[in-house]
């Protein structure tokens, strides 16, 4: 009988084996592309389901890569949190690899679209599962190496620019956090998180923390795309394929952004009043500051992007609270954002795939003719403007609640502001696009491929149905072990040492 | 040897690096095969490979250079660098942990030994060899189509 943990590295080995399988053979045979980058995600989301259910049943577990002491060797650590993210990433990775199948028929060369997606897929999954800080870096940039040449897949001149762009702004950002790590472990001689979060316990205060905690903000945050530090993110998103558009949105800023950020000040370093308010005002930045671009947005893509920075801002928000409640709210807001921003992404797509435009003004009366996107992406714009009983009014109204019972009665006005202006854009989306008079000239427009709907009808259901996971017993298995994790805070060292055993 | 003389660099240039191209492939493999009991490894030593085919570019053109080591070879050798060094670590896991050491160790400082540590370095030599250099075809040789029509 196998341990169950050998299923930790395994998210990190199928997605690097299925990429590289693809590299070798998928130029010559057609269909081996969109055969295993299915099978591959889906395998990925079947394993995601059974650590959850690992998690529930035996608590927190860890490995030792190649069976070396820890915490010398190198850690992979999976815990209520990792569990959430897992279960995040490869749910919008599967429905987004669907999508692909018809999507990318369009573009040349699937095999390099299949082989960068899974790497980026590697790279996250492998932030996630880390439980060693300069691993944690080594698979934050192979996430970020594969999405540059990803938003760069289209090779037009705005393309590039745009890869460019983030490439540039992204590696900072990436050596931000490197000086940080460097710091960190000249300061504790050690690169596994538990034991450093245990040797940071032990020493006093020092100015290289405040250094370490400057210098992660800055990075994360321009990982992330928080307001001061989110210029790449409205040229970035809108320029990749409509799959990758997904997600980058839905996905990659969230786990090497969020949960990176999280895992570090909660876990690692510790939180405390001051870092706590330094997360809120600059989620209370980006929320309102996004939506307040997005607003006045008439490319579609675009407009979805800076709402990605509004809806960032609530789940910093969220967790910055620091209350059980908040952080429940914060979590949650974060997959709810993952699956409706990826909706919403996949939906724009579909129109362009159909329409061949991005641009509202153009659009009119759609959803005649594309009866599921439309409807689809009613459903996503009414959960991402906290519409009940739609997944995003539950998030929402748990982290304004959170606010409200931390008497920071200021930062729920603010929310409460931003959702009313993301619901005034939205109503602009729907009807610019999919209502209004129908136009003559899309009187020949045609409802995608079944693929594509299948993606976009799947990630509509969990919208819908996205409320649920509050029911208590839900919420045991999916939200209440990822929140603990967070507001154990250091204590995480003594579990994960507990786990070694 | 009159095609070899249209293009590239002088023939000065060509006779030296007739010469010292098989002296750095060959250095770029002892750097290799040695990763594990001095300094250097895989990734140098791939590096070294990678820039002895790159002084052959340099010195005779892109003809000869891809002539010996053509654009699909490059890519088949890098996917097989990067599924050589996952098998490792794969036969590892079946066989206990991931990334297991599961060759007998044999003497420090011998030629054979250190496990699994040599056949990691060869892995990953041919993925640092062929990507560098496939990275210095794609920055000499590709071009877009609107750059192209220009």
């Amino acid at each position: 009988m196998i341990a169950i943990s050998h299923i930790i590295p395994l998210f990190v080995a199928i997605s690097l084996l299925g990429a590289f399988i693809i590299s070798i053979i998928g130029k010559r045979l057609k269909w081996i592309p969109d055969v295993i980058g299915n099978i591959t995600t889906l395998i990925l989301l079947g394993l995601s389901v059974l650590a959850m259910w690992t998690i529930v049943t035996k608590g927190t577990l860890v490995y030792s890569v190649g069976s070396w002491k820890l915490p010398i060797g190198i850690a992979l650590v999976l815990d209520g949190l990792t569990a959430f993210m897992l279960i995040t990433v490869n749910l919008i990775a599967f429905s987004v690899s669907i999508y692909s199948i018809s999507y990318m028929e369009r573009f040349t060369s699937k095999w390099k679209f299949y082989t960068l997606f899974l790497l980026m897929v590697a790279g996250m999954n492998g932030v996630v599962v880390s439980g060693d800080i300069f691993n944690l870096f080594v698979f934050l940039e192979i996430a970020s190496v594969a999405s540059y040449a990803l938003v760069a897949f289209g090779t037009e001149r705005h393309e590039l620019e745009a890869a460019f762009k983030y490439t540039v702004m992204s590696s900072v950002g990436s050596l931000f956090l490197l000086l940080g790590i460097v710091f960190l472990y000249s300061y504790t001689s050690t690169l596994n998180m538990a034991d450093m979060a245990n040797i940071l316990a032990q020493k006093s205060a020092s100015n290289i923390i405040i250094m370490v905690i400057v210098l992660f903000i800055t990075g994360f945050g321009l990982k992330a795309a928080l307001v001061p530090f989110h210029a790449w993110l409205p040229d970035a998103h809108p320029s990749a394929p409509a799959p990758i558009s997904a997600m980058l949105s839905g996905v990659l800023i969230k786990s090497l952004g969020i949960y990176t950020l999280c895992r570090i000040f909660y876990n690692v370093i510790g939180i405390n009043p001051t870092l706590s308010s330094i997360l809120m005002i600059l989620g209370t930045l980006s929320m309102v500051i996004g939506v307040f671009l997005a607003i006045g947005q008439w490319d579609f893509k675009r407009l979805l992007a800076y709402h990605s920075i509004s809806q960032i801002g609530y789940v910093i928000l969220g967790i910055g609270l620091g209350t059980p409640l908040g952080i429940i709210g914060g979590l949650f807001h974060l997959f709810n954002h993952s699956v409706f921003k990826s909706l919403l992404f996949l939906n724009s797509g579909a129109v362009e795939y159909a329409t061949g435009t991005r641009d509202l003004k153009k659009m009119g009366g759609l959803i005649a003719k594309m009866p599921v996107t439309g409807t689809t992406s009613l459903v996503a714009s009414m959960s991402i403007a906290g519409i009940p009983p739609f997944n995003g009014f539950w998030s929402k109204l748990i982290i304004i609640i959170a606010a409200v019972q931390a008497n920071r009665l200021g930062y729920a006005f603010w929310a409460v502001l931003a959702s009313i202006l993301t619901l005034a854009s939205f109503t602009k989306v729907m009807k610019y696009a999919f209502f209004g008079k129908p136009r003559k000239r899309w009187s020949e427009v045609k409802e995608v491929p079944i693929f594509m709907k299948l993606a976009m009808v799947t990630l509509a259901i969990i919208c819908v149905i996205g409320g649920v996971l509050l029911i208590s017993n839900i919420n045991q298995i999916f939200l209440k072990p990822a929140s603990d994790v967070l507001l154990e805070g250091t204590k995480y060292a003594d579990i994960v040492f507990k786990g070694i055993q | 040897m009159s095609k070899e003389h249209d293009a590239g660099m002088s023939l000065i240039v060509k006779v030296i690096t007739r010469f010292t191209v098989g002296l750095i492939l060959l250095y770029g493999i002892y750097i290799v095969l040695h990763g594990h009991i001095s300094p250097g490894g895989g990734f140098a030593g791939g590096v070294i490979i990678a820039l002895s085919f790159v002084n052959l570019m340099l010195a005779y053109g892109k003809d000869v250079a891809l002539k010996k080591l053509p654009r699909k070879t490059i890519s088949f050798f890098e996917s097989t660098g990067a599924l050589l060094f996952l098998s490792i670590a794969l036969i590892g896991f079946f066989g206990g942990y991931f990334f297991l050491n599961f060759i007998s160790k044999g003497e420090p400082f011998r030629l054979f030994s250190a496990g699994i540590v040599p056949f990691c370095n060869i892995a990953i030599s041919l993925k640092v060899g062929a990507g560098l250099f496939a990275i210095f075809i794609a920055l000499v040789l590709l071009k877009f189509d609107w750059e192209k029509k220009e």
